[in-house]
């Protein structure tokens, strides 16, 4: 599904290296984590891929399904199945939430040669969907993230990704910010969407998260670098012991 | 002293050949219009209050040419609204082209009736409103206005109209210099709403005089036409009675030169006051709103928004002035004039001011300037939405204030819909 290979990343603006050599392969119908310190780079990564202006990738691949990713705008990536699900979701002043929704749902249906969805079938499905994330009638009706909650936020952003229905999807510590009743519904609302021809790359600091959304696959990132790969264990082990093992192993 | 003589220089070159239309109820208001505009001379940007925009091509003797634009498929600005139209073209009344002037509880006249027929309550508003808002700034165009134009309607509305009077103001000639002044009067309880659109000829000078009574209602929506060397000024002047309502929006997508005052006096208690714009300007544009609130009464509610969207060079002008006299309290005055710079070559100036002097108010303004967010652009960018697209959607996002000014659901979405027909046309 995602194929990363050797990928370096610096500050279009700077000379500041971030990413120094990402590989990463994740197939169809996996879930990966992505855990490490502040700072390493796991954000940057996800930009990157999504396609945010201000970092310049000065070598190696990023390829959805066979597809270059890093030649693309951000919304071709977003038609090719590619969704981010922000860290810091952003705020729209004066753009309902629903009409942000419908127009991305309908542009990426255009692009895709499908037909838009009439306004009364969006509604439909987009209630049913807020529903089972508890999102209400009034947050559909608000600008974008507007006055939203942090966990508002993050749940907003599921919202969007179940309308999408996109192929690989990024969570940056989708789960920071939520209570404990919300992180349920949030991940239900990721593994209802699980299924073989679905990938995940799930940001998180904390092993709690991954209780819920089970990867397959836990990488440590480090300094621009994936040091580390294992099972759902190595989360574990971060959680009791930090990284401090982990850097002095590379070492 | 210098400045003086080219005023009245440049006053005697634009009067050349004109004579002052003498017959009927108008002519008393007609000389003393022109006395106060012989002791005002023309404007030039040496004044403080032109100093953003040079009034030359206002003032001068000669219109410019400007080439008649077509509309291309576009349907008509407020085609779908029911309204009772009144055509003008060139800045000359065109019964042809027209509906008859017929809605219960409204009278409709014409000015270029004056001789003729002796229109009391005209004779009380015309020029009357505009004198009242020569002081403390002089606006010379309007006395200019009063003096010399002879076209133009006097509506009065006694009850609530049922549908809109819409006027139209179409360009024909490349060469016309016209003037408009209307007259509307909205009697106690009496509710009306007035549209107009259009560009009204090469060059317009427009006044109207507003009187609203105590309890009257009066929402005007306009849209100044597309055509793009076309030049305007034009002068709203209107006095509110107590829990009376005025409401004014007015869109501006083109248009080399538009200078657009408004003087609002609240001079009961209780009363509304909402004037708002949305302009759009790409390459040769020079866009000016110079608005002038005045609260005499207490408790009353005022507001200001106006928003810009600036490319290529674009100039956009505003000047808002509040100012609330001795014993206005619980005054509510709210200003805010913003532009969205959609490039490094546009250019916004602002001048905002207060004058307060009742204790008991509560008055904020604003002014900002700024580029589009590329965050929020990337945002929608990465949920699918193409990058015209998106920045449409954050264009009308930024304009939403404004546009939610306008009360009438048909008549807000027509406008939108123009908007939206400008940014698709104007896509880097
Ligand atoms: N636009 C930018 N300008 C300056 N520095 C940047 C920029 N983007 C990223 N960085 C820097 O790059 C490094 C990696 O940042 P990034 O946000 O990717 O880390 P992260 O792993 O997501 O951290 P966290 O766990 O705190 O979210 C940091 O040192 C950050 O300050
Ligand atoms: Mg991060």
């Amino acid at each position: 599904m995602l194929e990363i290979k050797n990928l370096h990343v610096k500050l279009e603006e700077e000379d500041k290296v971030i990413l120094r050599g990402v590989d990463l392969s994740i197939k169809a119908g996996e879930v990966h984590a992505i855990m490490g310190p502040n700072g390493s780079g796991k954000s940057t990564l996800s930009y990157v891929l999504a396609g945010r202006d201000g970092y310049e990738v000065t070598e190696g691949s990023a390829n959805l399904q066979g597809q270059s990713l890093l030649d693309m705008e951000p919304e071709e990536r977003a038609a090719a199945g590619l969704f981010l699900a922000f860290q810091y979701p952003v705020e729209i002043p004066g753009v309902g939430n629903m009409t942000f929704l419908r127009t991305a749902v309908n542009a990426q249906r255009k692009s895709r040669g499908e037909e838009e969805l009439s306004a009364g079938d969006f509604l439909k499905i987009v209630r049913a969907k807020a529903k089972d994330l508890k999102i209400d009638a009034d947050m559909l009706k608000r600008p974008v993230n507007v006055g939203f909650s942090g966990g508002e936020k993050k749940r907003n952003e599921i919202l969007q990704m179940a309308m999408l229905e996109p192929k690989m999807c990024i969570l940056d510590e989708t789960d920071s910010g939520l209570d404990v009743d919300a992180m349920k519904l949030v991940s239900e609302g990721v593994n209802a969407l699980r299924d073989a021809g679905r990938s995940f790359l799930v940001i998180t600091h904390y092993q709690r998260l991954l209780d819920h959304i089970k990867p397959d696959v836990v990488h440590i990132m480090a300094a621009g670098r994936i040091i580390k790969t294992g099972g759902p264990e190595l989360a574990l082990e971060v959680e009791n012991n930090g990284y401090a093992d982990l850097l002095a192993e590379v070492k | 002293m210098a400045v003086l003589a080219a005023k009245a220089n440049a006053l005697t070159a634009r009067l050349e050949g004109m004579s002052l239309p003498k017959d009927g109820w108008s002519a008393p208001a007609r000389k003393e219009a022109l006395a106060r505009l012989t002791e005002m001379g023309l404007p030039s940007k040496r004044d403080e209050y032109w100093r953003y925009t040079d009034p030359s091509t206002l003032t001068a003797s000669q219109a410019a040419k400007a080439a008649v634009f077509h509309a291309g498929d576009e349907p008509p600005v407020f085609d779908g609204v029911d309204r009772v139209k009144l055509v003008f073209v060139d800045g000359v009344f065109d019964p042809s082209q027209s509906d008859d002037p017929v809605l219960a509880g409204v009278e409709i006249t014409h000015l270029s009736d004056a001789g003729r027929a002796d229109i009391h309550w005209a004779r009380d508003l015309y020029g009357v409103l505009e004198a009242r808002g020569q002081n403390p700034v002089p606006r010379a165009l309007a006395a200019l206005n009063t003096a010399f134009s002879t076209q133009g309607l006097l509506i009065r509305a006694t009850a609530k109209a049922a549908r809109p009077i819409s006027l139209i103001y179409i360009h024909d000639s490349e060469g016309s210099d016209a003037m408009l002044h209307h007259c509307i009067k909205v009697e106690s309880g009496a509710e009306l709403t007035v549209l107009e659109n259009g560009p009204a000829a090469a060059r317009i000078n427009q006044v109207m005089e507003v009187d609203l009574a105590d309890g009257a209602r009066f929402h005007h929506i306009r849209a100044q036409g597309r055509d793009h060397e076309r030049r305007a000024v034009t002068h709203i002047f209107a006095r509110v009675g107590a829990g009376a309502l005025f409401k004014s929006f007015t869109l501006t997508a083109n248009g080399q030169m538009t200078r657009n005052e408004a003087v609002i006096e609240l001079i009961g208690d209780d009363g509304q006051a909402h004037i708002a714009g949305a302009a759009l300007g790409d390459g040769v544009f020079h866009h000016d709103d110079t608005i002038f609130i005045t609260h005499a009464g207490e408790r009353c509610e005022s507001r200001q928004v106006f928003k810009k969207v600036l490319k290529n060079g674009a100039v956009g002008v505003f000047q808002g002035k509040i100012l609330v006299k001795q014993g206005a309290q619980k005054t509510d005055g709210y200003q805010i004039s913003q532009s969205l710079l959609l490039d490094d070559d546009s250019q916004f100036l602002a001048k905002p001011e207060l004058e307060i002097y009742a204790d008991d108010v509560k008055c904020s303004h604003g002014s900002t300037s700024g580029a589009i967010d590329d965050t929020a652009l990337f945002y929608l960018q990465s949920r699918g939405v193409p990058k015209s697209t998106a920045q449409s959607l954050l264009v009308l996002a930024f304009l939403a204030e404004a546009i939610t000014e306008i009360e009438d659901e048909a008549i807000g979405d027509d406008i939108r819909s123009r908007l939206d027909g400008w940014l698709n046309r104007h896509e880097r």
